[in-house]
Parts: C-alpha cells; structure tokens; sequence
C-alpha cells in the first residue's frame, strides 16, 4: 500500500506526445499557407457631383479602350495587348520628344474604359501591363538616380521616384454595349 | 581513466524522452498559429487570373473577401448560371456589401481600420458589369483600397 501510494505521486506523460501529436496532426491538415496575392488599386472616393471636367491637353493622354469583344484601342489603333507595355512606355518617356506623346512624364494620363460586356480577365491584363510600364520605368529612373533597384530604395526616395513618374490612371465609367455574362 | 571506461561498459545510457513532448509542443504551437480556418467555402466559380504586378496582402485580420463569379452547378438551380456576388459563405446581393463590409470593420481595432483592404477573387471569365457594380458600391462605401486578386504569372 505504501509503495503504491508513493507511485502514483508521479503523473505518467509518456502519452503526452502521441496527444501533442494528435493536436498538431490536427493543425498540421487544417492550416493553409496561400497567401493571397493580387493587384492593388486605391478607387477614387465616390462623389454624387459631376466631376469637373478638366481640359487636358491630348498629347498628354493615353487613352485604352477595351471592347466586349476584347479588343483594344490604343489612342486610336488597334493594338494587341503583348503590345501595350511598351506603348504606354515609349508614351510616359517619349525619349524623342514627338509633340504627340507626354510632355513630361508627371504630365501623363492614362485613360482607361472598358464595356460592361468586357471579361474581366482581359480587364486585369489590361491593367497589369500599365502597371508593370510604371514599374519598369520607375525601376530605370531608380537606378539612373540612385543605382539602386527601386525595391531596395528607403521610403523617402521611392516617393521622390514616385514624384517623377507618377501613376495617374483614370478609369472612365464603363460603356453599355456588349452583352453580359 | 579504467575506471570510467568500466563503467561506460555496464550499462548503455537508454536516450531520454521527455524532451519529446516539447518539442512537439513547440511545432504544434507553430502551426497553431500560423493556421487560418477556412472560412467559406465557395459557391461561386472562382478561377482567378494571372497577373505579374502583384502584391502580398500581410495582415489577414484586416482583409476582406467577396467573391465573384458563376455560381457551381450545385447552386445553378437556385441562382442561376449568371454571375453573382457572395460574401462569407452565403450569395448576396450588391446591396448587402455596406452591411458585410461594416461588420468587418467593427471587429478590426479602430487604429487599424484604414488599412482594411478588400480582396476581390474575380473569376476570369466574368464580365465587368457586375465587376463595375461591385466597384461601384464599395466607392459609396467608402471602400477605397482593393486587391484583384491573382495568380502569380511568370513572363
């Protein structure tokens, strides 16, 4: 009796693994590591006034048009998307200082419309690809000024680089003529 | 020295194991934290598109998600073959977005607040109509900062 009285004083945790494996079996099947990664856009805030209307000069704008069939018209041209990185870079930069494209680069516009019948996945296409003109322009401008790769940059002079080359976009409210699915 | 070499001889030392717990205690407390349940499960199609401009939404508490796209052929006969909205786990209309999107925000910490993001998984063949209504609301909202969410493209 008095041996086994002073047995039992110790609590047996040679179970305790197989439970802490039971529980991070548990954890182990449940957990999901996607991250979720997509394009980020800041909308313009929603006003119930017309919108003054701004008398720009067209050589600054860069107008993309985007049709329910997909297609795209590039200032007027029928462009393929492959294309319109470069456009919309040879535009922002105009390094032959055509008198039809930007004056300067924080003169730029893009224009963006698109149909209510447009698919969504040309839409984003359409939007990356001016997205990464930007990015690749800032990341020439980043290395001409600093000789530093913009990623690397501290805050301060990513928004000195974001000064000289700033992403205006302007998204027009969509046309009405395809058909939606 | 004999005398330690004796007694190395007599008995192997067996490996300790109370160590193991803890350091399954330690891995499970690891994935205990990093584990995000799902928290919906989809009605909706959702097959997002590709894109290479992307950028890592961090804090998951200050995320929220609507999904758009075909509803799966299990829900056709209720909703249709259409594109529609759902928010958490149910199909919702446009209209119910300031509602979804206020019981987010009161469970976020009030300094926090103008960091919630809105993550849209678009499926790609969806077409913008309802893409723009959902815009749209979430602008009256006053919804500003949204994530299209995609998948990493390599080009």
């Amino acid at each position: 009796m008095g041996r086994n009285s002073r047995m039992s004083n110790e609590v047996n945790a040679g179970s305790m693994a197989d439970i802490a494996f039971l529980l991070l079996i548990f954890f182990l099947v449940t957990t999901t590591i996607d991250v979720d990664k997509g394009v980020l856009v800041k909308l313009p805030p929603w006003s119930e006034e017309e919108p003054e209307t701004l008398e720009l000069k067209k050589r600054n704008v860069f107008s993309v048009l985007v049709n329910a069939d997909n297609q795209l018209l590039v200032r007027g041209d029928l462009t393929n998307v492959k294309d319109l990185r470069e456009k919309a870079k040879e535009f922002i930069r105009n390094p032959n200082k055509l008198d039809n494209m930007a004056e300067n680069p924080n003169k730029a516009i893009i224009s963006l419309k698109n149909d209510r019948g447009t698919e969504y996945s040309t839409y984003l296409e359409v939007y990356n690809e001016l997205k990464a003109a930007y990015r690749e322009l800032r990341e020439v401008e980043s290395q001409r000024k600093f000789g530093k790769m913009y990623e690397f940059l501290p805050r301060d002079k990513k928004k000195e680089i974001n000064a000289i080359i700033p992403l205006v976009l302007s998204e027009a409210e969509p046309t009405n003529f395809g058909e939606e699915k | 020295m004999a005398k330690f070499a004796r007694k190395r001889g007599k008995d192997s030392p067996a490996i300790s194991t109370a160590s193991l717990p803890d350091i399954i205690f330690m891995l499970l407390f690891f994935f205990m934290v990093v584990t995000v349940m799902r928290d919906s499960t989809l009605q909706v199609a959702n097959n997002v598109p590709n894109a290479t401009e992307l950028t890592k939404l961090e804090k998951k508490s200050l995320v929220n998600y609507l999904y758009i796209g075909k509803p799966v052929e299990k829900y056709q006969a209720v909703y249709g073959t259409s594109p529609r909205l759902q928010l958490g786990d149910k199909i919702a209309d446009i209209s119910d977005i300031p509602l979804f999107l206020e019981e987010h925000r009161s469970g976020v910490p009030e300094k926090q607040r103008p960091g919630i993001t809105s993550s849209l998984k678009v499926d790609g063949e969806v077409t913008m109509g309802i893409v723009t209504d959902v815009k749209t609301q979430l602008r009256k909202s006053n919804q500003l900062k949204v994530n299209y969410s995609a998948k990493p493209r390599v080009d």
